[in-house]
């Protein structure tokens, strides 16, 4: 009998038919219409029989724009989950006061905010920042790849792993109750003995590892495969961002693993690191995270200023301004990121010449983000300015950005931030930055580089509504947020009792509404788009007539971007071959040496998915074989060696002439 | 200023004639796989820079058990230290004969490398499980969590290079010393070196400085 309930519990460990939200109607339906469109969605596929063509020319693709694709699909998809989680939040607390509970209960409310902030951060900015990078990098240097292609398609499936684990968080059992940031002792299994915080770590373990690896692969992809003639100087600003970007990430990301590591031994094994009781001390972990959180911020902002600073340029038919006091204002603030972690807990009490330093720090990078915003402002000064999609919302950004700025400096000042911590000032304050920062650099880039990734432009009409829906949304969503956190209203709250708070969180709900009107208008644009993809079509590869090499191959690329690799003399490379008449060969082809496809990436995705349920669930046999399974198909990927192969040159003579002639039906 | 001087277009002053705009034959950028690699070891290292940090921080919180200077045994990890610096000397020479082409010395060396790595592992376990027995596992106090996570995770590194040996050593058996194999060593060999240093830090700063009080 014993014997027989072990092996129940080796293999199923804690999960039973309990962990099913089969008494939750809420989630109950979510999953059921899930299910239902999951099953759809492979019913079609299924139908048009597309499982072949997804499995070999995306799914083992090693082509970076296609990774890059996928990971842009995977965010949007995402921002999707993450904005229900919000807007359920907004609808709860304009509801929620007095005798009216709401219609969500704590424990479920405290779920949404944390798995709200986990995925908008780990599972949609990210995603769609590495993305972006991975799409336009190679591109924007003349590469034809990245450094190493199997990498980026791993990194592209351990990220997806982590989205699975977090989405089943939903269904099966339940997510973190702690916080974005799983805060302990509040984390520690004593207070949170379910597999909530499990399902955090491991979603974050498996999708860190992607990030990590990407990070590396693109910095030695931007090192040393840049197209002869371009010296770091020449290179085009959204590399440049890229690559502070991507240092950021190999030197931050390390340490997330590890703290998080360190709170995964504390739960699994018993451990005393972040415990109150023999020696251990919760506020390690507190500087540990932030120590990866701030520049995470950074990160997150930096693709962003770079996205800004290419459509400035093309927008405004202009060389960007102060070329040189933008990279050096980029390099500052990657080292000035790991200068100010402590700002995000000036309340713990370590002094006031510890809280001025980090105060003044911060003050500090307001310096080169305030130069940049300057060299946007003189870019656009007396340039011929196209309101297009891209601008609008770089304009937008610019206005935003710049008000979230301010608060920033003003939570910045210790004084100011005791009485604003864990304020709704301070969820207005990163939202500010986050939404006007990163979402609309992410958008502007989105609608920016489109073309080049499938041919046609983006509808300019649901785009402009798409802008206009989100900016007002954003404002109404969230100016009320700084009047409640002026008069101290804390974050995280599912009920209030003072109900002359009401009408605020009601205008905060109403600017919720706006922006899901915004996105609407967004998922309507990418519809009307493609079913007018032959009047939107972009013949030249040069739709917005740019300034950089992405925008001289035709669009969409071909496999290998280049027939012949480009020779950079300056910047503005594709400007300049414009300037001077370049002429794009049509003979003399030569074949062209290409990374192969492979499985192995989904395969360690897929096992890394199952691995980490098993650990979340202690399903300790399955942990074993998934662990060794990752390790044998690991080892048997190197056994590999035939990793390449040529195009020969008819077949890139064939693609170029067919460009060739459509080119030439079109002037 | 980059921005103020006037756009011309002018060819690069050593070569005469029109700008070229792209190469007529295939460009061949530099292998980064040495470079990437450095970049993994070095996040590596941030890894165990927060482990010794939070050393820094825990290590002498005993909670009342035992502290560094009752618990670690100087000769059995002097003995464990020379195991490892020697397993480094004889990658050493391996690479020494690979860079020589001679696949079966090279071989030879390697399982000595793996050997002494396993000796080292060895030694390793018998103090953890000896400490364990003791009664001063892991969960004792902070100080015993934050030496067996930073000691234990060097461990797991050392066990993954053995692993990752075996494997090289199977792979250079089967196809010879080619240029991606030869690569693949200098990235171990890499690897291998930099567990040496990290644990000539552990070494300092745990144990050394452990028992000094």
């Amino acid at each position: 009998m014993f014997d027989h309930l072990d092996l129940v519990k080796l293999i199923f460990g804690r999960l039973t038919w309990e962990a099913l939200p089969l008494h939750v109607p809420i989630v109950l339906g979510t999953m059921i219409v899930v299910m239902l469109g999951g099953l759809a969605l492979v019913a079609v596929i299924t139908y048009n029989r597309l499982w072949g063509y997804l499995w070999h020319d995306w799914f083992t693709s090693i082509d970076h724009k296609k990774i890059g694709i996928m990971y842009i699909i995977l965010g949007l998809v995402m921002l999707l989950r993450g904005f229900s989680d919000a807007i359920m939040m907004r609808a709860q607390q304009a509801m929620s006061f007095g005798a009216n509970n709401g219609f969500l209960p704590p424990e479920h409310y405290d779920q949404v905010f944390t798995a709200h902030g986990v995925i908008m951060i780990f599972f949609v900015a990210m995603p769609l920042i590495t993305g972006i990078m991975n799409f336009v990098i190679p591109l924007q240097i003349g590469a034809r790849d990245v450094a190493f292609p199997f990498l980026n398609n791993f990194s592209f499936w351990m990220t997806a792993a982590g989205t699975v684990l977090v989405m089943m968080s939903l269904f099966v059992g339940e997510f973190a109750r702690t916080g974005w940031l799983a805060y302990p002792p509040l984390s520690g299994i004593a207070q949170s003995p379910d597999v909530g915080v499990d399902y955090y770590i491991w979603s974050l373990q498996i999708a860190g590892i992607g990030t990590l690896l990407s990070g590396i692969n693109l910095l030695v992809t931007i090192i040393k495969m840049r197209a002869p003639g371009m010296s770091l100087m020449k290179m085009p600003m959204f590399v440049w961002t890229a690559l502070c970007t991507n240092v950021l990430i190999v030197a931050a990301f390390p340490v997330l693993t590890a703290v998080l590591a360190l709170l995964s031994l504390d739960r699994y094994v018993g451990t005393n690191f972040f415990t109150t009781a023999l020696g251990g001390n919760a506020m390690m972990y507190v500087n540990l995270i932030w120590i990866w959180g701030h520049p995470e911020v950074y990160i997150l902002i930096l693709p962003a200023f770079g996205i800004f600073s290419e459509v400035t340029a093309t927008f405004s038919r202009k060389r960007l301004f102060g070329y040189t006091s933008m990279v050096y204002a980029t390099i500052v603030i990657t080292v000035l990121a790991y200068l100010v972690w402590l700002h995000h807990f000036f309340t713990m009490g370590s002094g006031a010449s510890v809280n001025s330093f980090f105060g003044i720090t911060t003050m500090i990078i307001s310096i080169p983000t305030g130069a940049k915003i300057f060299n946007w402002l003189f870019t656009m000064y007396r340039g011929r300015i196209t309101f297009s999609v891209p601008m609008l919302w770089t304009m937008g950004f610019m206005v935003t950005f710049t008000i979230g700025g301010m608060t920033g400096v003003l939570l910045a000042v210790p004084p100011a931030d005791f009485v604003l911590h864990n304020s709704l000032f301070l969820v207005a304050h990163f939202h500010n930055v986050i939404i006007g920062g990163v979402l609309f650099g992410l958008f502007a880039g989105i609608n920016y580089w489109f073309p080049k990734a499938f041919g046609f432009k983006l509808d300019e009409f649901w785009g402009k509504c798409s802008f206009w829906f989100w900016t007002v949304g954003f404002y109404f969503a969230f100016m009320p947020l700084y009047v409640l956190g002026l008069m101290g209203v804390t974050r995280r709250m599912s009920h209030f009792d003072d109900s002359s708070l009401q009408i605020w969180f009601e205008i905060a709900a109403f600017g919720a509404f706006l922006v899901l009107l915004g996105i609407i208008s967004m998922l309507i644009q990418f519809y009307v788009s493609f079913r007018h993809r032959a009047a939107l079509r972009d013949v030249t590869g040069d739709p917005w007539d740019a300034r950089t090499l992405e925008w001289s191959t035709s669009s969409p690329p071909p496999s290998y971007n280049f027939a012949f690799t480009p020779l950079v003399h300056d910047v503005d490379t594709w400007w300049q071959m414009k300037q001077a008449h370049y002429k794009r060969p049509e003979e003399g082809f030569i074949p062209i040496h290409m990374p192969k496809n492979t499985g192995a990436g989904i395969m360690l995705g897929g096992l890394s998915t199952i691995f980490g349920f098993a650990m979340i669930w202690n399903m300790w046999l399955l942990v074993v074989v998934s662990f060794v399974a990752l390790l044998a198909v690991a080892i048997g990927h190197t056994f590999n060696y035939k990793r390449d192969f040529h195009i020969p040159a008819d077949e890139v003579a064939r693609t170029e002439a067919a460009r060739t002639t459509l080119l030439a039906n079109h002037v | 200023m980059s921005d103020t001087h006037a756009h011309v277009i002018t060819s690069d002053a050593n070569s005469a004639g029109p700008l070229q705009f792209h190469l007529t034959h295939e460009h061949h950028p530099e292998n980064g796989t040495l470079l990437g690699f450095w970049m993994y070891l070095m996040s590596d290292c941030l890894i165990f820079a927060c482990l010794f940090a939070v050393y820094g921080v825990l290590g002498r919180n005993y909670a009342g058990g035992p502290s560094g200077a009752e618990v670690f045994e100087l000769p059995l990890v002097a003995v464990n230290t020379s195991m490892l610096l020697l397993s480094s000397i004889t990658y050493g020479f391996g690479i020494l004969e690979m860079q020589r082409n001679r696949l079966r010395p090279m071989l030879i060396w390697l399982a000595i490398t793996g050997l002494f790595g396993a000796a080292f592992l060895s030694l390793e376990m018998y103090e953890f499980l000896h400490l364990i027995h003791e009664g001063n596992g892991p969960q004792r106090s902070a100080f015993l969590s934050s030496f067996f996570t930073l000691v234990g995770t060097h461990g797991l590194h050392v066990t993954f290079g053995i692993v990752w040996l075996i494997t090289l050593m199977v792979q250079t058996g089967k196809l010879g010393l080619t240029p991606e194999n030869k690569r693949r060593l200098m990235c171990l060999s890499m690897f291998w070196h930099f567990l040496d240093v990290v644990w000539i830090g552990v070494f300092t700063f745990v144990y050394l400085m452990g028992v000094l009080k």
